[in-house]
């Protein structure tokens, strides 16, 4: 086997995107073939290298063993990508980061003493450096195979910083919230899903996380005079990438 | 491991080719299996902690990312059970359509099983990928179906992982007929295709055991369907209870080596759900061609063997694949994507089967439409009990192996159960204990 040393790493998740990998139903013997899978347990590989050129990483960090695994697949890894909302923004896990989790252990399981978990969920960024970053919940394939073909070709990664809302003009959608004032988190999340939401008359709900520079207050202001309820609006940007969009505080 | 045979310890540190993360323990002592214990050491995620609070539209979105292997089956369970608290019942034609988006399901899920998780262990190869390089026909014979069970889920469901177009009430929008055409088109060589794999699976090795004795196999039942949506819940110890009988019958109890709760019959005794429990309960209602294959390959409801339930796979990806393509046949755009949905104070309960098994789901809404309490119960927090009694068993009837033959029979057979601990582990009962 040719082709740079991989590794496909899980933490807290639910295994969807690195599925993303094994739906590439197409590309997958070709992807096997150039990449040289070495660790990715979910497929069979358990190889542990003490050099992986490329890792690959699904989950955020939500207990004290995962904080410690994640600096050494740092110190092991030529390129760190994350891969999903999990990896990259904590997740929706990360909902527990503004509840008690003591009291989220105590009544949850029968022995409490027998749970290890931390009371935040974070993302992989907050504990190393992180190369790429692919959004979404998950990821999307074609971002997936163009990020793994640049990396095989050295070139720069297609994934892009803008809105949702340039999707849908590509597509030609019709502006849901300008037409029927639809609530729409489009014009503050991260492009790369296709404008899939507003394509089948749904709103889009922010799971690949804010674009950049996204203007947060400004959507509430425009979503609350449609006489859309912020309740609804803020929790719908307290979802799949909760500690992403700027909500301000907790009501 | 040591080399004396009638006291070993072998401890499988992660499991490969599942789904989530877990590892097995077994220990020999004085020629007896002493202790055998399924670790699941996936974190919890606290699913039903957060989704107090949300709105009732809201968990067919969210408990869609407790599992990337089967989100479909949570957006059926949730909507069932919700729409039963709210009074709601759908169209027929919508029904038809949940229906179509279970059969991508089970045909994506089912042929990732088939060919990239277990397949290999039959054969002898560490995985799918390196099985690819001797059996590369077969490999993207079953990746073109696996293509195709997405493809199913894109159409009906939006999106392959984590579907965006399921909502309470129904869908937000429905496929149109060209598309629905085109997706037919695609099915009909499909069946087939599905016949040979059940072929090819039935020429695989199979070890000679058995589920241990007393094991209870526990699926849904519908009075004319095979049951993706089934209607009641059957056991072939006698049970038939509704949906809202549940509770009463089966429990959860927290163990230390897992972050999964352990699924037991109230009445004692172990219980099976998925595959073969369903085939056992269920082989009247197959359709055509994957019923006279299941006869054709010597396949019958009295079938107890867990390593054949592989095989019961691959005649499910038939019957899914001839009731998605006889759906797609019939459709015509439903009169409306949703029915109405008005929220009030109310619970319900519903359940569907996933690939794996039985998902049970039960919701509390408050006046103002939000969620007020929740509970989950997954396929493989139910099975893990008969799994560790099923490997204690199997070691006992298998010391005569040497340590890297029984240990890699013992990971063929938790894969038997094609596990799914990330689903395992978020379904924690919050009403167990309160301080």
């Amino acid at each position: 086997m040719t082709g740079p040393t991989v590794a496909v790493w899980k933490f807290a998740s639910c295994d969807g995107c690195q599925l993303t990998i094994l739906d590439c139903e197409d590309e997958l013997l070709a992807i096997a073939a150039a990449l040289d899978f070495r660790m990715f347990l979910e497929a069979g590989p358990e190889e542990m290298l003490d050099h992986f050129d490329i890792s690959l990483v699904e989950g955020s960090i939500t207990t004290a063993h995962d904080a410690e695994r994640i600096r050494d697949v740092r110190a092991r890894s030529g390129i760190v990508v994350t891969i999903g909302a999990c990896a990259t923004a904590g997740g929706i896990q990360a909902l527990r980061n503004t509840a008690d989790v003591e009291e989220y252990t105590r009544v949850v399981y029968a022995r409490p003493d027998w749970i290890s978990t931390l009371a935040t969920s974070t993302p992989i960024a907050d504990h190393i450096k992180v190369d790429y970053e692919l959004h979404g919940c998950p990821i999307s394939k074609q971002e997936l195979i163009g990020t793994i073909t640049a990396l095989l070709a050295g070139r720069r990664t297609p994934v892009t910083r803008h809105s949702v809302c340039v999707e849908c003009k590509q597509a030609g959608t019709a502006c849901l919230l300008v037409s029927e004032g639809t609530a729409c988190l489009g014009p503050v999340t991260h492009a790369g899903c296709g404008a899939l939401c507003p394509s089948i008359h749904r709103g889009c709900f922010g799971c690949f996380g804010p674009s950049e520079s996204a203007n947060v207050a400004g959507l509430r202001q425009v979503l609350h005079a449609g006489g859309i309820p912020d309740d609804d609006v803020l929790r719908s940007l307290r979802t799949f990438t909760v500690t992403k969009f700027d909500t301000g505080a907790h009501p | 491991m040591t080399h004396d045979h009638r006291s070993r310890r072998f401890n499988v540190e992660a499991l490969t080719r599942v789904e989530g993360e877990g590892g097995l323990i077994v220990e020999v002592r004085d020629g007896e299996v002493a202790d055998v214990r399924l670790r699941i050491f996936e974190p919890p995620r606290f699913f039903e902690g957060f989704l107090r609070g949300r709105a009732y539209s809201e968990p067919p979105d969210i408990t869609a990312r407790i599992c990337g292997i089967c989100p479909v089956a949570y957006q059926m369970s949730s909507c069932q059970a919700i729409e039963s608290a709210l009074g709601v019942t759908i169209d027929e034609p919508l029904r038809d359509l949940r229906h179509l988006l279970y059969c991508g399901e089970w045909i994506e899920s089912h042929i990732l099983h088939i060919h990239l998780l277990h397949a290999p262990d039959f054969l002898g190869y560490p995985s799918g990928i390196a099985m690819a390089a001797d059996h590369r026909f077969e490999v993207e014979r079953g990746l073109q179906l696996k293509k195709l069970g997405n493809r199913i889920v894109e159409v009906v469901g939006g999106r392959a992982v984590h579907p965006v177009n399921v909502k309470i009430g129904g869908f937000y929008s429905t496929p149109t007929a060209v598309t629905m055409a085109a997706l037919a088109d695609e099915l009909r060589p499909a069946v087939e295709s599905a016949m040979d794999i059940a072929r090819w699976v039935a020429t695989f090795p199979y070890p000679d055991h058995e589920l241990p004795d007393g094991t209870a196999l526990v699926a849904l039942r519908h009075p004319t369907e095979y049951p993706m949506l089934g209607e009641r819940l059957v056991s072939t110890t006698g049970l038939d209870i509704a949906v809202d009988e549940y509770l009463d019958h089966f429990a959860e109890v927290h163990v230390e080596h897992s972050t999964a709760l352990h699924g037991h019959m109230l009445a004692g005794g172990d219980y099976l759900v998925g595959p073969l429990a369903r085939f056992a309960l269920n082989a009247d209602h197959l359709a055509p061609r994957a019923a006279a294959l299941a006869v054709e390959l010597g396949l019958t409801p009295a079938e107890r063997n867990p390593f054949r339930s592989i095989l019961v796979r691959a005649i499910e990806t038939v019957h899914a694949c001839e009731v998605a393509l006889d759906i797609a046949e019939r459709y015509t755009p439903p009169a409306r994507p949703a029915v109405p949905v008005q929220p009030r104070a109310s619970s319900g309960c519903g359940w569907t089967e996933a690939p794996r098994g039985l998902l049970f789901h039960r919701y509390e809404i408050d006046a103002d439409g939000l969620v007020a309490d929740v509970r989950i119960v997954p396929p493989t927090s139910q099975n893990q009990p008969v799994i560790e009694h099923d490997l204690i068993h199997l070691i006992g009837n298998s010391l005569h192996l040497d340590d890297a033959a029984l240990e890699h029979i013992c990971e063929q057979a938790v894969r038997n159960y094609d596990p799914c601990i990330s689903c395992a582990t978020h379904f924690l009962d919050l009403r167990v204990v309160r301080s």
